[in-house]
């Protein structure tokens, strides 16, 4: 198995911080674009109790090894870039504290159930495609720009609102795609997010693309694939709970809601 | 490939478990009409087979059950593998199978019902 950076590695950071903490941070290295091979390189990096996985990754490409390939950008759990494996859980690095994971040793790896564009950067384009495929817009046959008395809006009460909210909050991180086990087995399922977001759409008063939606998900490798492991609401940084938008959902399919 | 939506097939498919559950728990309070052991006894089960409302739970029991596994045993193999190809010999695979489970249960039933064991 090839070393991809063997003098990097096991180095110490050199910030300078007050800290006299450190912890080791174990990086899983892969470039499939190059070979198969997979290997974990082993770093130190002074923490500070606000320390977060991704300041503790930035630091390692800042003084250790520049090589690592990750995908960052808004450092504040509102963009979704920075999904990872971290200590065998699906979490967002800028959103994880190192202090909070009680642990010498950060092991850190891309997420499961996307393919590895290289170290913890993956491909998103399935997520993606399917978010795409359950129409995340409202659709209705009218709009908002009236001919005769110009701009008007769709006004909804604040119950029709509280249907859908918490699904709205998705910031398409993929951490509920990587946490769930029919995602691992079923290479066409179409996944929690997705499911999540035909919901939100489904559920908001001003939608009439019900039967669309419905239709896209009401297909073998839809909707009926999810087992209700709940490990997508787990996950999920922004308290979204698309295991039970996924039951909701189930409930137009079987009559039962409307 | 599939006639049927999936939202339909998975109402047979609780349909079909409930309605199984409901005959079983009927066909096992029939064994205690008499003594467990007795109830088992060869003269006693067929008998039971003769016994014309017997038989239609029995028939029903049967239809109900093999439709619903060999739904189940469709969505397992659907989630371990994907393709066309596999997915339309997976279909096709477990309605043969279940139709000729149904075929020999429901051939047992009538000949046994009709005393031609």
């Amino acid at each position: 198995m090839a070393t991809l950076h063997p003098k990097l590695s096991e180095e110490r950071s050199q910030t300078v911080v007050s800290s006299t903490k450190s912890v080791k941070l174990k990086i899983k290295r892969s470039n499939p674009n190059v070979n198969s091979d997979q290997q974990f390189d082993d770093f130190v990096v002074p923490i500070e109790k606000w320390t977060t996985v991704l300041d503790a990754l930035l630091d390692v490409k800042s003084h250790l090894d520049h090589s690592v390939g990750i995908r960052y950008s808004c450092r504040q759990a509102s963009c979704g870039s920075c999904g990872m494996k971290i200590n065998g859980k699906p979490g967002l690095a800028c959103f994880t504290k190192i202090s909070e994971l009680n642990s010498d040793t950060i092991t850190v790896e891309p997420m499961d159930n996307y393919p590895v564009v290289r170290d913890l950067a993956v491909n998103m384009d399935r997520m993606i495609s399917n978010h795409k495929k359950v129409m995340p817009y409202v659709i209705r046959e009218d709009s908002e720009i009236d001919a005769e008395s110009g701009i008007r809006e769709f006004l909804q009460s604040p119950e029709n609102v509280d249907k859908y909210i918490q699904f709205s909050s998705c910031i398409k991180c993929g951490l509920c795609n990587s946490a769930c086990p029919t995602m691992a087995m079923d290479k066409t399922f179409v996944g929690p997010q997705a499911l999540a977001q035909a919901y939100r759409y489904i559920a908001d008063s001003r939608d009439k693309g019900k039967n669309k939606r419905l239709k896209v998900i009401d297909e073998s490798h839809g909707i009926w694939r999810c087992h209700f492991a709940g490990s997508c609401s787990q996950v999920c940084p922004k308290g979204v709970d698309p295991a039970m938008g996924i039951q909701l959902l189930r409930g137009y399919l079987l009559g039962i809601r409307d | 490939m599939m006639v049927l939506r999936e939202s339909i097939i998975m109402k047979i498919h609780y349909g079909t478990a409930i309605g199984a559950l409901f005959l079983t728990v009927v066909h096992i309070l029939m064994r205690l009409t008499q003594d467990f052991h007795e109830s088992l006894q060869y003269e006693n089960v067929i008998a039971n087979y003769e016994n014309i409302g017997y038989a239609v739970l029995l028939e029903l029991l049967l239809i109900l059950i093999s439709v619903h596994g060999f739904n189940g045993l469709r969505v397992i193999l659907l989630e371990m593998n994907q393709g066309p190809t596999y997915e339309k010999a997976v279909t096709i695979g477990c309605l043969i199978g279940m139709a000729a489970l149904i075929a020999y249960g429901s051939r047992t039933i009538i000949m046994t019902s009709m005393g031609m064991v």
